[in-house]
């Protein structure tokens, strides 16, 4: 936790001079007759936060902060385990939107997560994975009328019908 | 008199018949709507205004308002049950909701809330009732050093919010800050911090996908990690007794916080362009501040459940005022019923409740009818809420992240925004895994938008002076409460590290 501590505080420190860096395409400072430029709000805040994460880094040079005390890993077996499974799947959830649609994605990620991480029996997980998209279908689209990404054309034929009970 | 007569009139008005179906329809639409993460009032106002035309403009009014009610209590659902605020109205429900979900006191949390709510939305009413054309006056009077000075006090508040590391309270909320800037530059109209020149930022970052991300993504990965997937919210029962007790502690735990976010909610949702959002978490600041036990809030104290949920309903019905006496509408939803009663041929402003003196108090005795109908509803469904927290954590955690994406896809309607919930999800993780207080980010970008234009124009005003914070009869003492409690926490620790310096001394 210790080592993490201060490889945070590092990041959040370039982030803020990124930030800093990419306010300055707009005036930082104050323009007679028209007040403040459009990069000055920006700019000074991510200049407090450059100081905050050097406030921060002294304190883990101090050791003041819990986690500038702890010798604990940052993650052990089962939080790495637990991020590639459950973060992993998150990412590959959103990256299927665009290909087998918003629904196929909720559809896919369910069944992963019902019958693969939480073990439960196939009945329960497909009824899950087939009732859940189709009801948010209806509530998205014909209730609501947002319109969900449909992935690639080969979902059409599905949404067709689907379209049509709604229309 | 005069008035408890137009009063009785416009309550009689709203329990005719089709306006009580209108009310309970549009109630339960309300809260459905307002439970549903990336759904709001304003979302149901405006997908129902077109339907609202097959009826008379006093009845369509009533339904809009009873949707806007039922919204205003559903926000707490999914904030209590699921940790997602559905709304920027319910993030600070969330702080001590969502712990009082963890553990299994779902029920007291959502009594409180609808409770709260009830009392919040009454005293409410009856300010709006008895003191409309006053405090309309009041508002006008508050210009942009008066609208910042109070924003500083509500970023003040948040800074007792973060615990005792100041760096890390004061670095997240001017991160939230600065992600609120990103899109274009509200006075020049130029783009500004497009990071990484990817033209999904050109329309800046929406405070939901932030909010979605920490409380959604970042704070259910954050509970599968420490509870080993062991978590523990399906003991939540329910019955009779088990509500009546929970009225009980409600009420004696969470008086003080619905007191301060009736009155404090009704004020700030009045301003116009402040709207519920600062109310209630300002309220939840205040309410903390002046708790017996302040340490206890953010783990699942009744009053941080109360103050936030009676301000953001006391603020909803606040923002009708500034609408109906002088046409400038406190928040999204207000600007869409605004935009209503002009088609249906009403002109709002000061007229208004002499040449339709009808509609107007039709419309607040319906905000008196849809509140007892509102507390009605919302108390009857929550066995229903509840239930859903008794699935096993492996359905209800898949449903949360499902209900994340889908629901941060139906607010922006951005693939872009998509990716960032799940990096500020992950970023989430890993930083409150050091302790960086996340709620202050997501508060700070929901205001800063109101903030730096408020700030600029002050500003401009002054040609650059900011005494003009500290000169204006009404800016100055806010401005100077607001300091004294940014820099309270930093006294109260250099005072506590100093007597520890003296003891070990000693």
């Amino acid at each position: 936790m210790r080592t993490g501590e201060i490889v945070t505080a590092g990041v959040l420190a370039l982030l803020s001079i990124y930030l800093m860096w990419k306010a300055t395409e707009l005036p930082v400072g104050y323009i007679s007759r028209e007040g403040p430029g459009g990069g000055a709000w920006p700019f000074w805040l991510s200049a407090i936060m450059l100081i905050c994460c050097a406030m921060i880094g002294l304190n883990w040079w101090r050791g003041t902060s819990p986690p500038s005390r702890s010798e604990e890993p940052v993650l052990d077996s089962y939080g790495w385990r637990m991020l590639l499974f459950v973060g992993g799947a998150i990412i590959v959830f959103v990256g299927l939107v665009n290909v087998i649609s918003m629904y196929g994605a909720v559809a896919v990620f369910l069944l992963y997560y019902t019958r693969f991480l939480g073990r439960h029996g196939w009945p329960l997980s497909l009824t899950l994975t087939i009732v859940t998209p189709i009801a948010f279908f209806f509530f998205f689209e014909g209730a609501m009328q947002i319109t969900m990404p449909k992935g690639l054309p080969f979902t059409d034929p599905i949404f067709n019908v689907l379209y049509e009970i709604i229309y | 008199m005069e008035i408890l007569s137009l009063l009785g009139q416009g309550v009689l008005l709203s329990l005719q018949p089709l306006n009580l179906l209108l009310i309970l329809i549009g109630v339960t639409l309300g809260l459905f709507i307002g439970a549903m993460p990336g759904l709001g009032s304003v979302n149901g106002v405006a997908i129902l205004l077109p339907i609202t035309f097959l009826v008379p403009p006093g009845s369509a009014i009533i339904f809009l308002a009873a949707i806007y009610y039922g919204a205003m209590y559903g926000g707490a659902i999914s904030s209590i049950t699921l940790g997602i605020p559905g709304a920027s109205t319910a993030v600070a429900t969330t702080f001590d909701g969502r712990p009082l979900a963890l553990q299994g006191k779902a029920s007291l949390a959502l009594v409180t809330a609808a409770l709260a709510s009830f009392v919040g939305g009454t005293v409410a009413n009856v300010l709006f009732t008895l003191f409309a054309p006053v405090l309309a006056a009041v508002a006008l009077s508050f210009g942009p050093p008066e609208i910042f000075a109070l924003m500083l006090l509500a970023f003040a508040t948040f800074v007792g919010l973060g615990g005792d590391d100041i760096p890390k309270t004061i670095l997240s909320i001017c991160l939230g800050l600065v992600l609120g800037s990103v899109g274009f530059d509200q006075i020049s109209g130029a783009p500004r911090l497009v990071l990484f020149d990817i033209s999904g930022f050109l329309h800046g970052i929406n405070f939901l996908v932030l909010a979605i991300g920490v409380y959604g993504i970042g704070e259910m990965l954050w509970t599968i990690e420490q509870t080993r997937g062991e978590v523990t919210t399906t003991t939540a029962r329910i019955s009779v007794r088990g509500m009546l007790s929970d009225t009980r502690e409600s009420v004696k735990r969470g008086w003080k916080g619905t007191a301060i976010g009736s009155f404090l909610g009704f004020f700030v949702g009045v301003l116009p362009a402040a709207g519920a959002t600062p109310g209630s978490l300002m309220s939840y600041g205040v309410a903390k501040m002046v708790a017996r036990r302040p340490e206890e809030f953010g783990k699942g104290h009744p009053g941080g459940v109360a103050a936030p949920e009676a301000a953001n309903n006391s603020a909803s019905t606040g923002a009708m005022l500034p609408m109906l006496t002088l046409g400038i509408p406190g928040s999204p939803t207000t600007a869409i019923l605004l935009g209503g009663m002009v088609i249906w041929g009403l002109v709002p402003g000061p007229r208004l409740f002499v040449d339709e003196s009808e509609f107007v108090w039709g419309l607040i005795g319906s905000f008196y009818v849809s509140n007892v109908v509102a507390v009605a509803v919302n108390l009857a469904f929550i066995p229903l809420f509840i239930w859903m927290l008794r699935m096993p954590f492996t359905i209800l955690a898949p449903m949360i992240f499902v209900l994340s994406i889908v629901g941060g896809y139906a607010a922006t309607r951005d693939m872009h925004d998509m990716w960032l919930i799940v990096i500020f999800g992950f970023a989430a993780f890993f930083l409150r895994k050091f302790d960086y207080p996340l709620a202050p980010a997501v508060l700070a970008i929901v205001l800063g938008p109101i903030a730096e234009p408020t700030l600029r124009q002050s500003l401009l005003l002054s040609s650059g002076d900011p005494s003009i914070f500290f000169t204006r009869p009404i800016a100055g003492p806010i401005t100077i409460a607001a300091l004294v409690l940014i820099f309270l926490p930093a006294i109260k620790l250099l005072r506590r590290g100093r007597g520890k310096t003296m003891a070990d001394e000693g």
